[in-house]
């Protein structure tokens, strides 16, 4: 069996079968991604122990006792994901040499699934950045053109996943963070409903937003993951008290007579030319397939990116406030530390430990909680958040299922707008919006550009209908016109 | 209440320290005695992706204190995150309640003196407490074993007006907590802390003065002191023509003097917003009522029914209902005796000074309300004398027996056959003959007492004392 393009289900199948042990397997993309990873610098570490943790799921096997649902499938875990015992960083100098004591709930669950977790993945600093530039451990590269960026934050996941580091990684989504590098990348990225996946253990950006999901090979390996990651944590709050469906199971392509909404104000032009004609490739195989387009219109989505940013800037500036270098973490060095203010101490550690992007965000969000202006930033954007949820729901009224593109352009050149925060910001343009309004939404490729870089189309539903939404994505997926196209390094 | 021609504004805010077994946000023990840092977990000491849970025993404290303190319970109340940094709160944020507080609008009403003071509740919150720095020489040691201990914050408005009315406030809510059984109240320990905001204006006035606050001050009695102390402060500046300064001031028991611990000149700006990590606190109906019903009789509705019906004096009923379980030790040695007044009286003379003396908590007595019952009626129905009854209670307390088994061990019942006492009274009469004639012939007066002693001491004090002057009246007398 061909290990490096063996999807999640056929790997399962096979360790399960005997044909292959998980050990085998586990060696298998550690070897590659050691070999592959100083040309794109996906993985931040290596978990030392993932060849011997493989093992015991062999050992299950030979025993006889289920091993779990993703037995022996190697995993690479982004950095905002605490492992235990292995250094969770956040792509932060602030956290360099943060090893957590406990493991996140979605890690947690996906090593009781036999999941094999072989390492950490690159990502930008707290997830704040579109191009994994703002990573204080290095850019990553894109797989399909090394000059290229994979996107952000989740462009480790991407990164190592287009190239078959893994075989599954995992990402988190405050505002596209999985959609786009997916894209950009060429593969598929999932982002649940708010509440589906437990936010415990993921370090916190923006704690209204944030959601982890799978970035994978494949729609059904989506599904699969998802299934094992989502459902109600006593950890978190925030979480759903929802059964979670057997997506994977119940998926199917058959999407006859379903509703497909475009949205009005998303089609004012302005698209690069092959992204355009992605999406215009999508709505015909869609039609094709018996599906009904329909128009809708949600035209608060012009504010999405400062609603997002008010928002998101705002909580991470109080998320972010525990990095003190008080009790973990990295601390500023001090001659005299006795001799030191308090204020000092902070200030050094802060200023040393944090970014540039970071510190911007930290800054917005200060000031836009700040007495005499939380009305005006804070509030006002919570009261415009509301309003843009609301059309979203008025328009699945309408529609079973929202297509749009993903990012207005495929992935862009390293560097090329690292210095022109604005022009990254409005890369969100089209991600941001789902995160507001707590919606579920997915990236599946269906395109390449005129220079071989992939183009995915972005899939929304309404609150916790995914099924829905992997179901077209599995039809897009079967009917694309990049199916089975991988990049050169494989 | 005028100072010189001033009026004082006190307004309070006390942190009830909530005794639940876990803390406010997550599963750590909050037990007392722990060694450093024992009680803590990712959670507590904030480490990166970790939640917070609500303690659903500590939003039933919280209810049932605010039902006690009259308070409207907010059907939906918010968790906001308080931001400051200082190295004891471990996420750089302490979640609290700010715009929607789960307690509002209440009112106490106590006695301070002969007089009746109402003051209202403006709000009770539920909040998570910080870890402690211990500043040793040239280092900074912090325990976070407090960090995230439920507090409750009980805000009062502007309403008092002596520092007599503050102290009994804070007096009140501590004795209401403890009846409630969610806070020790102890003040020492700082499982209740007292902040005072002080201000003085000229009497009829309608403008509040520049208030200070008075932090930390870990007695009732210094309460009032510090207030006190702090009134006449303002009045010397506002009379010096000085301007009272907006800051935080601490109480020095030794000097009997506040002075500034920081000023509030540039105010922190908390950046207070709603937790996205918690959901809006939904309190049902149904729990509001079950706290309800859940609610013990509060002391000031003790004290009242002590005084109308058991006929107490409304003194020793406020004596006897000062902590709860004294007053249900009371109502159980009053229902075995039969007697209101005669429990009364046993547990506040005798019961509480040696309690007082070995230092013990009503609690650790060793004599049971059953026994002290038993022992009060053996001395309404006369099986032994008041007297008597003394020596007893000190053999129950230092062998933690019933009354009966003493008397019967040490033979002690009285004798109250007139036969008995008699003979007695003969060999008494007998062995002082000279003062038997002395009585007589009137030559020394008021011999009488001399005889009962007499009697008394030659039965041991076991002769009925009626029964002695009876006879002795009729011998001597007749």
């Amino acid at each position: 069996m061909n290990l490096t393009r063996a999807t999640i289900t056929e790997i399962v199948e096979a360790v399960k079968a005997k044909s292959v042990s998980a050990k085998e397997v586990t060696a298998h993309f550690l070897k590659r991604a050691e070999e592959l990873n100083p040309k794109l610098n996906a993985f931040t570490s290596f978990n030392v122990n993932a060849v011997s943790q493989a093992e015991e799921i062999d050992a299950r096997i030979a025993r006889g006792e289920d091993p779990g649902p993703m037995a022996g499938v190697p995993f690479g875990i982004k950095e905002m994901l605490c492992t235990k015992g292995l250094v969770t960083n956040a792509g932060s100098k602030i956290l360099q040499n943060f090893i957590p004591p406990y493991d996140a709930t979605v890690v947690a669950r996906l090593k009781k699934a036999g999941v094999v977790i072989t390492g950490k993945l690159n990502q930008d600093e707290f997830a704040m950045g579109s191009s994994n530039e703002t990573s204080y451990f290095g850019g990553v590269k894109n797989p399909w053109n090394l000059d290229c960026v994979p996107g952000g934050s989740s462009g480790g996941s991407a990164a190592a996943q287009a190239a078959r580091l893994c075989a599954g990684t995992i990402g988190t989504d405050t505002g596209g963070s999985i959609r786009q590098p997916a894209s950009f990348c060429g593969i598929v990225g999932v982002k649940p409903t708010y509440g589906r996946v437990s936010r415990y253990g993921i370090v916190a950006y923006a704690s209204s937003l944030d959601q982890a999901g799978p970035m994978v090979s494949t729609v059904k390996d989506a599904a699969l993951t998802l299934e094992v990651i989502s459902g109600h944590d006593e950890k978190d709050s925030t979480t759903s008290q929802r059964k979670v469906p057997r997506w994977s199971q119940e998926l199917s392509s058959n999407i006859k007579g379903m509703k497909i909404g475009l949205i009005k104000e998303y089609m004012q032009g302005g698209l690069h030319a092959d992204v355009q004609k992605t999406v215009d490739n999508a709505v015909d195989a869609l039609k094709k397939m018996g599906a009904e387009i329909v128009e809708v219109s949600i035209p608060m989505t012009e504010y999405a990116v400062p609603v997002y940013y008010l928002v998101a800037a705002s909580e991470a500036s109080s998320n972010l406030a525990r990095y003190d270098g008080v009790k973990y973490g990295y601390r500023a060095e001090f001659q005299n530390l006795s001799a030191v203010e308090l204020e000092d101490f902070y200030g050094k550690t802060r200023g040393q430990g944090f970014g540039k992007e970071v510190k911007r965000r930290i800054m917005l969000g200060t000031y836009c909680l700040s007495s005499g202006y939380y009305d005006a930033y804070y509030n006002k954007a919570g009261q415009v958040r509301r309003m843009i949820m609301n059309q979203y729901l008025e328009a699945f009224k309408n529609c079973d299922i929202i297509l749009s593109p993903v990012t207005t352009s495929p992935a862009f050149k390293i560097g090329e707008r690292v210095s022109d925060p604005l022009t990254m910001y409005l890369n969100d343009i089209f991600t941001t919006s789902t995160n507001l309004a707590g919606l579920p939404g997915m990236s599946v490729p269906f395109g390449m550009s005129s220079e071989g870089l992939p183009i995915g189309i972005q899939l929304t539903a309404t609150h916790f209908e995914e099924q829905d939404m992997l179901n077209v994505g599995f039809a897009l997926e079967d009917a694309s016109p990049v199916k089975g196209k991988v990049p050169h390094v494989i | 209440m005028s100072y010189r021609g001033y009026e004082a504004v006190i307004g309070i805010e006390i942190h009830v320290q909530l005794n639940t077994q876990s803390k406010m946000f997550c599963s750590d023990s909050t037990q007392f005695n722990a060694g450093d840092n024992e009680n803590t977990s990712p959670v507590s000491v904030g480490m990166p992706g970790t939640l917070p849970v609500v303690n659903k025993k500590a939003i039933e404290f919280a209810i049932k204190t605010g039902l006690a303190l009259g308070c409207q319970i907010r059907k939906k109340s918010v968790f906001a995150r308080k931001n400051y940094f200082y190295p004891d709160l471990p996420k750089g944020y302490q979640i609290s309640q700010y715009d929607q507080p789960l307690c509002e609008h209440g009112t106490i009403t106590f006695k301070v003196g002969d007089q009746q003071k109402t003051v209202s509740i403006t709000r009770a919150h539920l909040e998570e407490d910080a870890g402690k720095s211990n500043h040793q020489g040239d280092f900074t040691m912090i325990n976070y074993n407090r960090a995230g201990i439920p507090l409750l914050e009980i805000v009062t408005g502007p309403d008092m007006r002596t520092p007599q009315e503050a102290a009994e406030y804070g007096r009140t809510i501590r004795q209401i907590v403890r009846y409630l059984g969610v806070c020790d109240g102890n003040l020492e320990e700082g499982s209740m802390r007292c902040d005072c905001n002080v201000s003085v204006r000229k009497a009829g006035s309608e403008k509040l003065g520049t208030r200070t606050e008075l932090k930390n001050i870990n007695s009732f009695r210094f309460v009032e002191k510090a207030i006190e102390y702090e009134i006449e402060r303002q009045i010397d500046m506002v009379e010096r023509g000085e301007k009272v300064l907006q800051e935080t001031r601490l109480w020095d028991p030794d000097k009997n003097k506040t002075f500034t611990m920081r000023s509030k000149e540039e105010a922190q700006d908390y950046r207070y917003f709603p937790d996205p990590d918690l959901l809006p606190l939904i309190v049902t109906e149904e729990l509001i009522q079950r706290m309800k019903a859940d609610l013990p009789e509060l002391p000031i509705a003790r004290k009242n029914r002590f005084v109308a019906e058991h006929g107490l004096p409304e003194y020793d009923a406020g004596v006897l209902t000062a902590e709860s379980d004294l007053a249900q030790f009371y109502e159980e040695t009053a229902k075995v005796s039969g007697n209101f007044k005669g429990a009364s009286n046993w547990i506040m003379t005798e019961l509480l000074r040696e309690l007082n003396n070995n230092n013990l908590e009503i609690n650790d007595s060793p004599i049971t309300p059953k026994n002290l019952g038993l022992l009060i009626g053996m001395i309404d129905k006369g099986t032994i004398s008041g007297k008597i009854a003394k020596a007893v209670f000190l053999d129950m307390w230092k062998d933690k027996k019933s009354p009966e088994e003493i008397i019967k061990e040490k033979g002690l019942v009285q004798i109250s056959d007139p036969s008995t006492v008699e003979k007695i009274i003969d060999e008494v009469l007998t062995a002082n003959a000279q003062q038997v004639e002395d009585h007589k012939t009137g030559k020394k007066k008021n011999l009488f007492g001399f005889f009962v002693g007499a009697v008394m001491k030659a039965s041991k004090g076991q002769a009925n004392p009626e029964v002695v002057n009876q006879i002795l009246q009729k011998k001597l007398n007749g």
